[in-house]
């Protein structure tokens, strides 16, 4: 794996610019009914600063997307934020009202989904779909609307912006679809753009190509990134930090090159491990046994105990606890991997 | 757009065998009802030998199949033969009587709208809550009322006690007409409005949870506009396949609700025929029911085509 620090003096924060971004403190999302609580994220915390990108990695259910929902306020029926706070630029998203909320999506944060197909409205050419926020947010005129849509299909890639402007999404192939999304969330000039696995379902040829677009644009508007995803490599080429969830906790966070290069999680590791090296080729692959927990029934202790190799009596009965080190890397684990956290504390 | 409509000649065609069958069908039908032509016109009294000379008057003694024949070139030439009750051309008849049908059925299709949409929206919003159950309620009732029933509670308490409107009638202005056939329309509205209704409410609720619209929130939309731009049009695609079937039903029901409203259309026509045993227009009247019916079911493939962009019907060729 190629551990260089992509773009990252591009990325630092303006040092003008000191106000976090986004501050989400002790997150609780799930489902309440009457007053029993599921947890699905469970006191999640971090920042992101202006024009950084910060990935969140997991597998299925790890609770990443629900965190991005969360902050998008596009949570699934029936589940809430429990308890926290999401703040942006100080406001707390959690408690604003939905006018201001929706006062912000688009011009201030905007999201980009998984699946291009279904995330776009099927009968509506895409033209009017990337011109809606603008429209709406910034008042342009129909005219305007059509002129800017023309523009960020430009500025996407979109070959044949002019033609392709009243496509439907199913006239397009999924790499171009997943474009006009990008389109669509960057239109207004967002500060915060939430990507949900947004190169899961594009063909690996095609995934290299939007990320790198979806990069120089997002420098460009100034846009930072919070990017929710399953693959390594993907948060490696993309993000500057990132932060490892499992069962709807953050085991592991810090600067991705040094957190991938240097894992301290147990978890952190198996998922390294088990993800596929090209610059390793002769490497076996090591799954990580057993299955993540259900929501429903996490173990008491560590929730990655019972499927960890390096668990010991302590991990069943009490659940680590997030700590930071000096070198800025946080990690939730009893039996952390020796590193410089040890030593100096 | 237009290239995607290409289907519609080719289902004009395939629509001539349909009309053929149907009367085919009727013809025969109604020479099996039981009692004579002749003798319904001439009464009880009329002697054998005038019934007699009437039935060779009316050609009901040749044979069956060339009594069809006949009738087969004359729709051709554009003749259903006389009404025996009216002593008239039945095209005459039949004319006058379709613009007053197609305005009901217009008019309860309509007010089906005006009813379903908004109703079904609300059930949508928060299903299983307050609004949803009493709409949800409201269907089953809808459902249980037969629909004659109705006519009759609405000229009772809008005709009758409220006299809002009358309570039967088709008036003689254009604005009049609209205005007499505002509450049998609603009749037959409030008979249609259940199945469309419960099939826009489970669209609804499907699109509601969809990416798409979650798109559009983080796009900072909602409500009416959320609603209007990415939601109704999505879910009414299922509901006017729905209703286009049950187009033929609302035709149907029409016949009934014309005779509780005395309006002079083609259902009122038809009973009028089936009571004096008017064959040629019993058969024209099922004539352009069909032919009706048939375009009906065209002009619901031509609108789905219209309303989904995915769709295309007929050509084999993706657009």
């Amino acid at each position: 794996m190629i551990m260089t620090e992509t773009d990252l003096h591009v990325l630092e924060p303006d040092p003008s610019d000191r106000t976090l971004l986004l501050e989400i403190n002790d997150l609780r999302v799930g489902l309440r009914r009457g007053r029993t609580e599921t947890t699905i994220v469970d006191g999640v915390s971090f920042d992101v600063d202006p024009r950084t990108r910060f990935g969140i990695v997991g597998e299925s259910g790890s609770g990443k997307s629900m965190t991005l929902r969360a902050i998008a306020g596009l949570l699934p029926g029936g589940t809430e934020v429990l308890s926290g706070s999401i703040r942006y630029r100080g406001t707390d998203l959690v408690t604003a009202k939905p006018s201001v909320r929706r006062g912000l999506m688009g011009p201030e944060i905007a999201m980009i989904f998984q699946e291009p197909m279904t995330a776009l409205n099927p009968v509506r050419p895409v033209g009017d779909q990337i011109a809606e926020g603008p429209r709406r947010h910034l008042g342009l005129s129909k005219k305007e609307g059509r002129a800017l849509a023309l523009e960020m299909m430009g500025h996407t890639g979109i070959p044949d912006p002019v033609r392709r402007v009243r496509a439907y999404p199913h006239e397009l192939s999924g790499g171009l679809r997943q474009r006009v999304m990008i389109a669509m969330a960057l239109a207004c000039r967002p500060k915060l753009l939430l990507c949900d696995e947004p190169t899961t379902a594009l063909d690996v040829t095609v995934q290299h190509q939007v990320l790198d677009m979806l990069e120089s644009l997002c420098a460009e508007v100034g846009a930072a990134l919070v990017f929710v995803t399953h693959d390594l490599a993907v948060v490696n080429k993309t993000c500057s930090d990132l932060a490892v969830m499992y069962a709807g906790r953050i085991v592991e966070s810090g600067r991705t090159s040094e957190v991938l290069a240097n894992p301290r999680h147990p978890y952190t590791r198996g998922l390294l491990d088990s993800a596929p090296d090209f610059d390793q080729p002769g490497r076996a692959l090591v799954p990580i046994p057993g299955l993540p927990p259900s929501i429903a029934n996490r173990p008491p202790g560590c929730a990655f105990a019972p499927r960890c190799s390096r668990a010991v009596a302590e991990c069943d009965s009490a659940a680590p606890i997030l700590t930071t080190s000096t070198d800025h890397r946080t990690v939730a684990c009893f039996r952390a991997e020796a590193s410089g956290s040890e030593i100096s504390a | 757009m237009l290239h995607r409509l290409i289907f519609v000649p080719a289902r004009l065609v395939q629509a001539v065998p349909v009309v053929l069958g149907v009367t085919l069908i009727v013809f025969f039908m109604s020479h099996l009802l039981p009692g004579d032509p002749a003798l319904a016109i001439l009464g009880d009294k009329a002697t054998p030998e005038s019934v007699s000379a009437l039935r060779d008057q009316l050609g009901l003694d040749q044979p069956i199949w060339q009594q069809y024949v006949h009738f087969l070139s004359n729709i051709v030439h554009g003749d259903l033969g006389t009404s025996f009750t009216y002593q008239r051309p039945v095209t005459d008849v039949v004319l006058q009587a379709v613009p007053v049908t197609l305005t009901l059925v217009a008019l309860a299709l309509l007010l089906n709208i005006v009813i379903s949409v908004p109703l079904a929206g609300l059930a949508a919003m928060k299903p299983n809550r307050t609004p949803d159950l009493i709409v949800r309620a409201l269907n089953m009732v809808g459902q249980g009322m037969p629909q004659f029933w109705v006519g009759i509670m609405l000229i009772l308490l809008f005709g009758v006690r409220l006299r809002w409107f009358p309570v039967g009638g088709y008036g003689d202005t254009p604005l009049q007409h609209l205005y007499y056939l505002l509450l049998p329309a609603l009749t037959l509205a409030i008979a249609l409005s259940p199945t469309t209704i419960r099939s826009l409410r489970s669209s609804t609720i499907t699109v509601l949870g969809s990416d798409y619209v979650a798109t559009a929130r983080s796009k900072g939309l909602s409500g009416l506009p959320l609603f209007r731009r990415h939601v109704l049009r999505n879910s009414g695609i299922p509901t006017v396949s729905i209703v286009g079937v049950h187009l033929a039903n609302l035709v149907g029901g029409s016949i009934v609700i014309e005779k509780v409203f005395a309006i002079p259309g083609l259902g009122s026509v038809m009973l009028d025929a089936i009571y004096a045993r008017d064959f040629p227009s019993i058969q024209a009247v099922t004539l352009v029911v069909a032919l009706l019916v048939t375009v009906a079911s065209i002009l619901t493939d031509v609108l789905y085509v219209v309303m989904d962009p995915r769709v295309s019907l007929g050509t084999g060729v993706r657009v």
